[in-house]
């Protein structure tokens, strides 16, 4: 089997956690696939984070250059789809991240490469992989294989894999490409922070935090009374944003705050990744939600399967009581 | 300014329990409402008010079965021009590349300045169709767009990256924005709208009639192979308090004053 291919990714000088969660699992793949495992790093002033990749993978390839300061896919593609051709790995790792999504599908179209998106897990045999996603929001496992194809993409949900500490002491090597200015049809403008409000979430002992479930606006008081019962603040889910029923800064999540309270309750949230990962380090997690097999029962430490309607307003009644 | 946007019609599972069908590759869709996957309904929401600024028609494509039709309607009755569905059986399941080259082959020859689909399908959880789009039509992309601003022959966007942070960039039209939740307020249909869109045609597109050959779509044309549907393992998973509601929420408070938080 050809190596496999993982394509760094990191935001202000600094490897992001996917990148390493990325090479611990493809090092497991490919003592399995007896190959071995590539990181490629593309950006601008890379030496430092190349050292710091050697001990992750076989090999580090380095594309040091100016125009590659910040991603951007229009940039980035034709350098990778370039790396990808010359080497001919049998499998490519990328985030399934806001910037390996905004790169995969179109390099997948660039190399008519198969590509399995926001994977949980990978297997190999022989020379075949197969991967898991979800689906229906998390609700469901897919089981997903690929046609032959030389080599296949696979973007890769964060947090899906543990970081390993690295053993392997690999080269550092650059790696030739041809890199395009950024071109007019896409450029990149600025960062901007996002905005921060009255309430810092982050900072507080205890959150009631409030999903799609409560429905209707009207009905968010609910979740406000049982925070204030327990001396905590109202966090949310990406809908109730959305929906305008909250400000962005009450979004607990990977595009929201992660928070790290002592106590979580998640009333009316199913749980997708994307919200698990912003809470999911809290030390006492209680979800209540109506379906059963809703993934935030696999997060949570203690669960009430009911309607919130009816859960919400005895709990209240319960903690007065026990308070006494 | 003429828009196409991309909608796809999905059955509503958020606040659904969930079945596996027999065969073990799809869900029960018996029970569950079908609806234009959220995002999408974003990506109209913002074609209509570009258009309604700036003038120029929408047009709302989607590939799927009959009753998809629904979606399509529902969204000529919010505003849109007009209606196109890439119908044959031959597109049925298609993974999110063969699903992109499916909408290529129908978009190519509309009249369009801009395109834009929702980020993410909520049922097969896919982030590719409208980034693969884009490099099917040779445009450019950007997606996860939360801020659209419309210059002469550009576009400046806003991308939501992890924590929060916006990245904005300037892209050239015509060009595909993948656009995600929250970025607008999504309309509501009149009723005179949708008595009126009940009425309209909406222009069928067979793989014949996209000069593709049937057996390079769809399932056969897709890169890779769904081998089947499983529940998540459980893993450790909460405790479960049961009982009525009074009684689950009497174990939760005598837990919670047990652990101090009350």
């Amino acid at each position: 089997m050809n190596e496999i291919l993982v394509l760094a990714e990191h935001r202000d000088g600094e490897l992001r956690d996917i990148t390493f969660e990325m090479l611990g699992k493809a090092a497991s793949l490919a003592e399995t696939g007896g190959t071995t495992v590539t990181a490629l790093l593309l950006g601008a002033g890379v030496g430092e984070m190349a050292d710091g990749l050697a001990c992750y993978a076989d090999e580090v390839l380095t594309v040091d250059h100016g125009n590659l300061a910040n991603f951007n896919s229009a940039v980035y593609q034709p350098v990778v789809a370039e790396a990808v051709k010359s080497r001919g790995p049998a499998a490519v790792l990328v985030g399934s991240t806001a910037f390996g999504v905004d790169l995969a599908p179109s390099l997948a179209v660039e190399l008519s490469a198969p590509l399995a998106s926001d994977v949980i897990d990978i297997a190999v045999d022989g020379d075949a992989f197969s991967v898991t996603r979800q689906i229906y929001e998390g609700k469901i496992d897919a089981k997903v294989s690929f046609r032959d194809a030389p080599t296949v993409l696979i973007t890769v949900r964060a947090s899906a894999f543990p970081v390993e500490l690295g053993t392997k002491g690999g080269s550092v090597s650059e790696f030739a490409a041809t890199v395009p200015d950024e071109p007019a049809m896409r450029r990149f403008v600025e960062y901007v922070e996002a905005a921060v409000g009255d309430v810092d979430i982050a900072a507080s002992e205890v959150i009631v935090a409030v999903g799609r479930g409560i429905k209707e606006e009207e009905n968010m008081a609910l979740v406000q009374e049982l925070a204030e019962l327990l001396g905590g603040v109202v966090g949310c889910s990406r809908p109730i944003v959305d929906a305008g029923w909250l400000p962005k800064d009450r979004q607990v999540g990977s595009s929201g705050k992660t928070v790290k309270p002592k106590l979580y309750v998640a009333v009316g949230i199913s749980g997708q990744f994307q919200h698990i990962s912003g809470m999911k380090a809290a030390d006492t997690i209680v979800a209540i939600n109506k379906d059963p097999k809703a993934p935030i029962f696999s997060a949570a430490d203690y669960g009430i399967v009911g309607d919130l309607f009816k859960v919400v307003p005895a709990l209240k009644e319960k903690i007065a009581e026990v308070r006494g | 300014m003429n828009i196409v946007v991309c909608v796809k019609q999905v059955p509503e599972t958020a606040e659904a329990e969930l079945k596996i069908a027999s065969g073990g590759k799809g869900i029960v869709e018996e029970g569950l409402p079908l609806q234009i996957n959220e995002p999408d309904n974003y990506a109209l929401e913002e074609a209509l008010l570009i258009t309604e600024e700036h003038d120029g028609d929408v047009t709302v494509v989607t590939l799927g079965h009959d009753s998809s039709e629904e979606v399509l309607r529902m969204s000529m009755a919010k505003g849109a021009a007009e209606a196109v569905r890439v119908a044959d059986p031959a597109f049925d399941g298609g993974d999110g590349l063969a699903t992109a080259g499916a909408l290529a082959a129908a978009v190519k020859d509309l009249d369009y300045d801009l395109v834009l689909t929702g980020c993410m399908a909520s049922d097969d959880g896919n982030t590719q169709v409208g980034v693969a789009l884009a490099e099917l039509l040779g445009i450019p992309h950007a997606t996860y767009v939360t801020q659209v601003d419309v210059g002469d022959g550009k576009v400046t966007v806003g991308r939501e990256l992890e924590g929060g942070l916006i990245e904005k960039l300037e892209i050239g039209l015509p060009c595909v924005l993948g656009i995600q939740t929250g970025i607008n307020e999504p309309r509501y249909a009149s009723i005179m709208g949708i008595a009126k869109a009940s009425k309209r045609e909406i222009e069928l597109k067979a793989a014949g009639d996209l000069g593709l050959d049937a057996g390079s779509v769809g399932e056969a044309g897709s890169g890779t192979v769904l081998d089947g549907l499983e529940f998540p393992p459980a893993g450790e998973g909460a405790e479960i308090l049961d009982g009525t509601p009074p009684e689950a929420s009497g174990k939760l408070a005598d837990i919670l004053k047990e652990k101090g938080f009350v």
